[in-house]
């Protein structure tokens, strides 16, 4: 039982102090498996391979993969909870003072600033996706050619999917489920 | 109740398809929460990522709860939070269970490396729906470039670059250079 308070009141921590998402948790989750011996370095790396190939926001999926390797089911249920918690908690407060002072100027001004960064943000992300996915840079740096650098199956996929994109606006889930497909059936 | 889960649900779909976190579930916020529920505009979905970005927590968390809050009060920003998580809660405690080696399954690779491909189409798509809303004039277009080479090029931290956007909007509105009322 002290095992499981602690747990919660080590990713209670995280989730209190860990600004910027799914990345920004790592620093914690070392600094928690050297303080606590849970789990090592090496399981971290582990615990990225698999938070990064399953769905679901990163930080989420780590915290449940700690709690579980580290107390079982209870663990899986607490650590992601105690995670969210405080997030939980100040969002709620800031969407009050948001409700409050919504009309304001000055807050008005604030997001005419926020809403074009959070556009700019989305982008870098998305080509931040777009260098992995459609580019071989591991096996450019050794070649050096240009052949190489690029994943012609997967553009050739991003391709199509564009293109029925833009005829049909089908939901992203269809999308996900058949480029998983694709990429099963064509070894990518 | 019922709306609750909804909410609940909605967000659970979100959740299980939404491959590499935070602003990659931009095109399922904008197809289940702007298109079909109508319970947030672009607009909002847009700072709520920005505040979610600068606050303690994980952005995609951060952005549930502001919807559900936004649409049912308390219990449905816990309902939200409890939808987004949930479907990771049960599929890592699967693999964690049974599928040690999940990662280095040669099928998962496959699988996830055209996902992958996928998600960056999606992404674009959806930022190009929304770009119109949010970038309103040359000002915003401007903000938004800076902030994307800051991001790809700076070592800044998305936090911060927010914050120094927000602090841009309030001066270039104070000192006039970017017009007033209208959005």
């Amino acid at each position: 039982m002290t095992g499981l308070l602690r747990l919660a009141f080590e990713f209670f921590k995280t989730g209190l102090f860990a600004v910027g998402g799914g990345l920004a948790t790592l620093p914690f989750l070392y600094a928690m498996g050297a303080a606590t011996g849970w789990f090592s370095a090496q399981d971290v790396a582990n615990m990225i391979a698999i938070s990064e190939s399953t769905p679901g926001p990163m930080g989420v999926n780590m915290a449940t993969y700690v709690g579980f390797a580290s107390f079982g089911l209870p663990g899986a249920l607490i650590g992601p909870l105690a995670l969210v918690f405080p997030s939980v908690v100040i969002i709620i407060i800031i969407s009050k003072i948001l409700n409050k002072f919504k009309e304001s100027k000055m807050v008005q001004d604030v997001f005419y600033g926020l809403r074009p960064a959070s556009t700019g943000l989305i982008i870098a992300a998305g080509l931040g996706v777009a260098k992995i996915a459609l580019l071989h840079l591991d096996q450019f740096e050794i070649t050096k050619s240009l052949g190489d650098l690029l994943n012609y199956k997967a553009i050739l996929l991003a391709l199509v999917i564009y293109l029925i994109m833009k005829k049909k606006d089908l939901h992203p889930i269809l999308m996900v489920v058949a480029s998983a497909i694709v990429g099963i059936v064509f070894k990518f | 109740m019922k709306e609750l889960l909804d909410l609940f649900m909605a967000f659970a779909r979100i959740g299980a398809f939404t491959f590499g976190g935070g602003y990659a579930m931009l095109p399922m916020l904008q197809k289940e929460v702007v298109e079909k529920y109508h319970w947030a505009t672009e607009d909002e979905i847009m700072d709520y990522f920005a505040i979610g970005q600068c606050t303690p927590g994980i952005i995609a968390v951060n952005t549930s709860t502001f919807v559900g809050y936004k649409t049912h009060g308390i219990l449905g920003g816990i309902a939200a939070t409890l939808g987004i998580i949930t479907p990771s809660l049960i599929i890592i405690t699967i693999i964690a269970a049974f599928l040690q080696n999940f990662a280095d399954l040669a099928v998962v690779k496959y699988a996830f490396n055209g996902i992958r491909a996928c998600v960056c189409v999606l992404i674009f798509n959806a930022v190009s729906k929304l770009a119109k809303k949010s970038v309103v004039d040359k000002i915003c277009l401007g903000i938004c470039i800076v902030v994307l080479l800051l991001s790809l090029f700076s070592p800044l931290s998305p936090a911060l670059i927010v914050v120094l956007a927000g602090i841009a909007g309030v001066v270039f509105r104070r000192t006039g250079i970017a017009g007033g009322e209208k959005k």
